[in-house]
């Protein structure tokens, strides 16, 4: 029955968050069900509703989907933030792993052993500043359009300025070096959709605090 | 300029091997120049070839394309093994997200301790076993097609049957309790191109060595030691 996208999740961003940056920025609304014992968990294993036992799981168009990586293409396709040809599609596809890489060195931090965690921190900085935002910064100065792939908002967008927030929840001059990230970052979170979703009481999710990781750990281990 | 696809990478699988495996399956030719020395792969990076600083980089239709999973897309799409439409792509990119994970408990295998190496051993076929066959199992049996998705040849089926191989490489025995995976497996290596692949003499690497690890950790002058995830 066609209805609102339902994500299964834990109440926190991890992976499910991209997934609601993609969702909201096409305007679509979207319900939550989440994870809050290990018991809910093992109910959604139990009923083969998680083709491999993982979230993040998508109720969508009929579908469980299940791997970040298939429902943020599904969405981008289906609602047309994914590039008009080909080419499109593989710069798109390009800049996003990317950016997933660079947010998954982000969402990790904070499960990072204490004697690790400065370590960690200057690797973050390091590849933000050294790897990621160099490319990005170059794409947009080439061409000098307002979106990073043919002249139109795509996915590569919504997802380059999530990361670009949550970096800056890291260090907040992280962007000082990059002059077209910044407004890259004003203009996109300008679109009305992103807007609305970057306001309070939207369902963006707080990044996890250390204090909260226990949690979140019993209902997966 | 129209030519062969040109990958550039270590001579071993790593992130390159499910790339050549596509091509190979989609009957493309294409050649490859390996990485021996931190100078070379300093060349490449002086000269903006590497988006991210990173290999595999494969130039392909003009473009310079980095990021497997971005590599891999392209390759299905171009070459039609990506499904006939959006509801059997989205099944083809979560069955490949499936043999991914997967495979990436294999991937930093070859740079683990001898001990850590026996841990993770064990990991592999657990996961092999009890999370991803068992769901692959459970999609042949239901529909009792030839392939995975929408009776029709995809990149999820050369995705997993490379997924089964390097498995089997860790545990002879491993498709013991998976009868479909076995039939899937067979049939899947006789079509031709995938035979081809198959035989001594293809461009598929072997089991990645010390001679392999050496080379990685030179030219990405990557010494620390890796631990398993």
């Amino acid at each position: 029955m066609s209805g609102k996208p339902k994500l299964h999740y834990f109440n926190g961003r991890g992976r499910m968050e991209s997934i609601r940056w993609l969702l909201a920025a096409a305007g679509v609304e979207f319900e939550e069900c989440f994870l809050e014992t290990k018991d809910d968990l093992t109910k959604l294993q139990k009923d083969g509703s998680l083709l491999f036992q993982q979230v993040p799981m998508v109720e969508i168009d009929g579908m469980k989907m299940v791997q970040t990586r298939a429902i943020l293409s599904y969405i981008a396709a289906k609602y047309n933030l994914y590039g008009k040809d080909l080419k499109e599609r593989a710069l798109i596809d390009m800049y996003v792993e990317a950016v997933m890489d660079l947010n998954e060195l982000l969402m990790t931090h904070v499960a990072q052993p204490a004697d690790k965690k400065e370590e960690h921190f200057a690797t973050i900085v390091d590849k933000a500043t050294n790897r990621y935002f160099p490319a990005y910064e170059k794409v947009l100065k080439d061409h000098g359009q307002d979106f990073l792939v043919g002249n139109r908002f795509s996915r590569a967008d919504v997802q380059l300025l999530e990361t670009l927030l949550t970096a800056e929840e890291f260090k907040p001059d992280i962007l000082a070096k990059f002059p077209l990230l910044q407004s890259f970052k004003a203009r996109i979170s300008n679109i009305p959709t992103i807007k609305k979703f970057l306001q309070p009481g939207s369902q963006r999710k707080p990044p996890l605090l250390e204090k909260d990781l226990p949690k979140v750990m019993k209902i997966f281990y | 300029m129209a030519g062969k696809p040109k990958l550039y990478y270590f001579d071993g699988r790593g992130k390159m091997e499910s790339i050549r495996w596509l091509l190979a399956a989609a009957g493309v030719e294409f050649e490859e120049e390996f990485l021996e020395t931190r100078e070379q792969y300093e060349k490449l990076l002086q000269g903006g070839s590497l988006l991210f600083q990173q290999v595999p980089m494969v130039e392909i239709d003009g473009m310079k394309m980095v990021q497997t999973r971005a590599i891999l897309s392209y390759i299905a799409a171009k070459y039609n093994l990506y499904g006939k439409d959006l509801k059997e792509r989205a099944l083809i990119d979560m069955y490949v997200g499936g043999t991914d994970d997967l495979m990436g408990f294999i991937l930093m295998f070859p740079f683990l301790s001898a001990e850590d190496k026996e841990k993770q051993r064990a990991i592999i076929v657990e996961k092999a076993t009890s999370r991803y066959f068992p769901a692959y199992e459970k999609v042949l049996k239901d529909h009792g097609q030839d392939f995975l998705v929408g009776n029709s040849f995809s990149w999820a089926d050369v995705h997993l049957l490379e997924a089964i191989l390097m498995v089997e490489e860790k545990k002879s025995d491993v498709l013991s309790g998976f009868p479909q995976l076995q039939a899937f497996k067979a049939r899947i290596s006789s079509i031709p191109t995938i035979k081809k692949f198959l035989q001594p003499g293809s461009q598929r690497k072997p089991v990645p060595d010390d001679k392999y690890v050496e080379t990685v950790r030179r030219v990405l002058c990557m010494y620390y030691d890796i631990k398993a995830n």
